[in-house]
């Protein structure tokens, strides 16, 4: 049961082969059992879950209700919830209960989803392993001393592990597409704007989004049918009209023209990932596609201009973690000054510390042209480059990480190479298009993640690319044997 | 040695929108702590700024009255710095890209004289909340009512030159935007507040010297004060030599002295950087057009045409259209009175002289304007006189009722009946034989001295009733005695 799809278990559900309460219950079981090994939670939300399944199997009785209503989902730590501790990984928010709620979470609530739980990440959304959470690491469920990705690992963690049907995620530099390419499931980060960044607690405004992680393209098109949309409440949200995501899953891949970017297979990439997306490819031209290599010259930009903003952004969007109303506040403050340093120095971890310091610096005077205002001249290069690249064709493919999910610990000294991990994502985040994560493929047991870009406001497109893959392909229905028979 | 004030001013001015900048909380003044504010102006995390159109729209209108290009495309910045009443710990504001660009206003001084202040800019920005240190004993507590309020920052050049030129300054900006009807004006509850910067240079010299910001300076009086604080202190300080610490201060008006507030050393590094939540406000040529054709009347518009259409000297068409309210009042009694000279006059006489002396508003008269307009058409008519009307008003200010009410109620119509002021005058010249024996023997020049007196027991004997009008030439004929 905890395999299957949304759209399976809206039928059953509509049919009474199961009520929701049982699903719910059905998975709450399985997070008492299963989580412990992972740590995918922060917080299992397990009477409110009741609650709405309860009224999730009211409102089906009555013939109403969609794909969603009375499906378990559970959502990343950062998206505020009404009611429900909401931490974003971080000591500072340890006693935050939001009296409101976020967009994203409150539309899929509109639409009958059942909230297990809140979902483990790194701290503020900074970091690529989960390893950056204060509510400690989360494992990988097809190896343990591996890191799931992040910083939606809990996410990915969760639903790869059947620990939810689906989950949200956010991405601010790849934070959905390479969590689910390191537990095997389907992530898609949708065009900047797509989704209401309201209620989402920010790391870096103009990169952070919204999107689904499940199991399957389909799934994800039913959750992005409800998180997506125009919302008065942000101002940078689109106004354009969202797509029909499901109805479009369908339509033949005949003609569809597919770029590689030389750049994503140079240096750096691992052979045996670079086979594995090869083989998706080849998949792709089954299906009626065209392969053309393409290029974008200022990929190797992206990590220096990435670093630069999202930190700045960052630096900016931390500061209301003060101490002063709401969330974490030192003991026994001498004065304001020590009441600030003491506050955010025990509530923030090393890495949230880390790049608050360089958006800081990046930010300040003398600096400012140097480093914030030449990432932004960047940054409208790789946009460039991504615009010119989809007039010639209708889908980018290459791989989301130059290698499978590595050991827990194994970069936590090493930035650098940590930084590296995002190469192929985060320029994604700095041109604001949408881009998807889908199961390809395993090296050495590890589950790889193709890359799939699409033009801005593309996601019905990218959606019909995955779903068709996947029509042809089982990579996205394997399961963890650590999450199978109990 | 011969020292020239150099002054500019930023002038931060509290828009009257109904709602806040950044969010749909109301504005206002007063209310119970923390009670006028949403998640936005709380800085809760997830809280997303909308920026609030009727602001922009009240900028563009202010841009027009001062002459000034618009920003067609302006941009929201954050400007960082931790403080408690500040939530997000950045406060939204304009910085390279302002709503309002260069701009200028003509001021015209008392003496007459008009001299050109340009206007650098002028943004939007949201205000931020306040620390009640009174309430709390050894903690300080946070009201975030007036977080996001919205506030115009008009920054003017340094073309200021003395503290008179600077109030007139002020004064015009302050009546500007009381027409324009995007403020209230009231200073007292900060809606206007001044930050002062100050230099002095030798006469002659092109360089300005070292300049101080005074800040927060909320009175037409107080500013004049403290510019003349801040001139004898610096110049005291350059007199002996000294130099000029670049510094904020603040005027004390107690002490009438300026006081360092923090020096440029330890000023903060605002990192500013375009606001990511809030997208580049662009308007079309159209909206702007729009703006500008539905502008108000402006006070000097008001002013030239109080000359033409209603006959009034420079002087008191100056006057009467200095504020909006005034001006208001002005035309609205004499909708009624039909006599602009007499209406000019007794506004800015008699009724300004009650307000003065209660120091009250002429929005707060306890005399409308329409009442006021029926006390000027009993002196038109003659029904009372100008003493009496004094009188009169007294009593409608102290709420006895409308002028003809208090008119009919105390008698004090002016007597008019020719027979009857005859024989009150016969009464008189017969009671002061001898004064009017000397009168006759008198001549001319001295009869005319002589007659005061007549007048003065006459108009006694009435109670002030008699028409001066007409008691004038009979007592004239009845003193010949022919």
């Amino acid at each position: 049961m905890f395999e299957q799809s949304i759209a399976t278990l809206a039928q059953k559900l509509r049919n009474k082969e199961i009520s929701s309460v049982e699903l719910t219950r059905l998975f709450l079981d399985r997070i008492k059992t299963i989580d412990p090994q992972l740590n995918s939670y922060i917080t299992i939300s397990d009477t409110l879950a009741l609650e709405q399944a309860q009224a999730a199997d009211a409102l089906l009785s009555s013939g109403k209700g969609t794909s969603l209503t009375g499906i378990p989902v559970a959502h990343k730590d950062l998206f505020c919830t009404q009611g429900t501790l909401t931490t974003c990984g971080s000591k500072m928010l340890h006693n935050f209960i939001p009296p409101y709620e976020s967009t994203v979470t409150d539309r899929i609530q509109q639409a009958g989803a059942v909230m297990l739980g809140k979902t483990n990440m790194d701290e503020f959304a900074m970091g690529s392993s989960n390893e950056n959470s204060f509510y400690g690491a989360v494992k990988n469920p097809w190896n343990l001393d591996k890191v799931p990705g992040g910083s939606s690992g809990g996410s990915a963690a969760a639903v790869a592990a059947g620990l939810a049907v689906a989950a949200t995620g956010t991405d601010t530099g790849g934070s959905i597409r390479q969590p689910a390419s390191f537990c095997g499931i389907t992530g898609i980060k949708p065009t900047y704007g797509r989704v209401s960044r309201f209620g989402m607690i920010a790391y870096a405004s103009s990169l952070d989004q919204a999107g689904p992680m499940a199991k399957s393209a389909e799934d994800c098109a039913h959750l992005l049918q409800a998180m997506a949309g125009f919302d008065e409440k942000d101002s940078t949200s689109a106004e354009t009209a969202t797509e029909d995501y499901v109805s479009g899953l369908e339509a033949p891949l005949t003609g569809l023209k597919i770029g590689l970017p030389k750049e994503y297979f140079g240096d750096g990439l691992d052979s045996q990932v670079a086979d594995t997306i090869m083989a998706a490819v080849k998949e792709f031209e089954k299906l009626g596609a065209t392969v053309k290599e393409i290029s974008l010259p200022n990929l190797q930009l992206s990590i220096p201009s990435y670093y630069v903003i999202a930190p700045s952004e960052a630096s900016s969007n931390l500061s209301r973690f003060d101490g002063v109303r709401f969330g974490h506040r030192c003991e026994d403050p001498k004065d304001l000054l020590d009441m600030y340093m003491r506050t955010r120095a025990e509530g923030f971890g090393t890495e949230v510390q880390k790049r608050i310091m360089v958006g800081t610096y990046a930010l300040s005077e003398g600096y400012y042209d140097a480093y914030y205002l030449k990432a932004q001249k960047i940054r409208r290069l790789i946009k460039e480059d991504f615009v010119k690249a989809l007039d010639e064709v209708d889908v980018i493919m290459g791989p989301v990480a130059p290698t499978t999910a590595f050991g827990i610990g194994s970069k936590t000294h090493d930035p650098v190479a940590m930084y590296l991990e995002d190469i192929y994502t985060l320029s994604v985040n700095l041109a604001g298009i949408p881009a998807m994560s889908v199961p390809a493929g395993f090296v050495d047991g590890m589950p790889v993640g193709l890359q799939i870009m699409g033009n801005y406001f593309a996601e019905a497109k990218l959606l019909n690319v995955a779903h068709q893959y996947q029509q042809h392909t089982d990579w996205h229905l394997q399961t963890p044997t650590m999450a199978k028979g109990a | 040695m011969n020292w020239e004030v150099v002054i500019g001013l930023e002038i931060h001015t509290q828009l009257s929108t109904q709602s806040k900048l950044f969010s749909g909380a109301a504005v206002g003044f007063g209310a119970e702590p923390n009670t006028q504010t949403t998640l936005v102006d709380l800085g809760m995390p997830g809280a997303l700024p909308v920026f609030n159109k009727e602001a922009l729209r009240m900028a563009v209108m202010f841009g027009h009255a001062v002459n000034a290009e618009i920003g067609m495309t302006s941009v929201f910045a954050r400007k960082n710095y931790f403080y408690p009443d500040l939530p997000k710990g950045y406060q939204t504001s304009q910085m390279d890209h302002p709503i309002v660009g260069k701009g200028y206003l003509d001021v015209t001084l008392e003496d007459g004289t008009t001299s050109r202040v340009g206007i650098t800019r002028a943004h939007l920005e949201e205000d931020a909340g306040k620390s009640l240190h009174e309430d709390f004993q050894g903690m300080t507590g946070i009201d975030l009512n007036r977080s996001s309020t919205p506030l115009l920052e008009i920054v003017s050049e340094p073309d200021i030159r003395s503290a008179k030129e600077a109030v007139a300054y002020v004064k015009m900006i302050h009546s500007i935007v009381t027409y324009l009807g995007i403020c209230d004006g009231n200073m007292a509850e900060g809606s206007m507040r001044c930050d002062i910067n100050l230099s002095l240079r030798p006469k002659g010299q092109k360089e300005y010297g070292t300049r101080t910001e005074i800040k927060n300076v909320n009175s037409f009086r107080f500013i004049e004060k403290a510019i003349y604080t801040e001139i004898e202190r610096q110049a005291d300080i350059l007199e002996d030599g000294g130099r000029i610490i670049q510094e904020t201060r603040l005027y004390d008006p107690e002490k009438n002295e300026t006081r360092s507030m923090r020096s440029k050393e330890d000023a903060n590094d605002y990192r500013y950087f375009p606001c990511p939540d809030l997208l580049p406000v662009v308007l079309t040529q159209e909206y702007v057009d729009e703006i500008k054709a539905n502008l108000p009347e402006l006070p000097n518009q008001k002013a030239a045409r109080f000359q033409s259409e209603h006959g009034l000297s420079e002087y008191d068409a100056n006057v009467l259209s200095s504020s909006r309210a005034m001006a208001d009042f002005f035309e609205q009694a004499n909708d009624i009175a039909k006599d602009p000279k007499l209406t000019a006059n007794w506004v800015m006489g008699e009724l300004s002289k009650l307000l003065n002396q209660e120091q009250l508003d002429i929005t707060q008269s306890p005399v409308n304007a329409t009442a006021f307009g029926e006390l000027l058409v009993r002196i038109k008519d003659n029904t009372i006189n100008g003493k009496t009307a004094k009188d009169v008003l007294q009593a409608m200010w102290n709420g006895e009722g409308s002028a003809d009410t208090i008119i009919e109620d105390k008698g004090l119509k002016q007597v008019t009946d020719t027979g009857a002021i005859e024989a009150m005058i016969q009464t008189i010249l017969d009671a002061n034989a001898a004064q009017v024996e000397q009168y006759r023997a008198a001549d001319a020049d001295k009869q005319k001295k002589m007659i005061g007196f007549f007048v003065g027991q006459v108009m006694k004997a009435s109670q002030g009733k008699a028409n001066p009008g007409l008691v004038n030439p009979i007592l004239a004929e009845m003193l010949k005695g022919e």
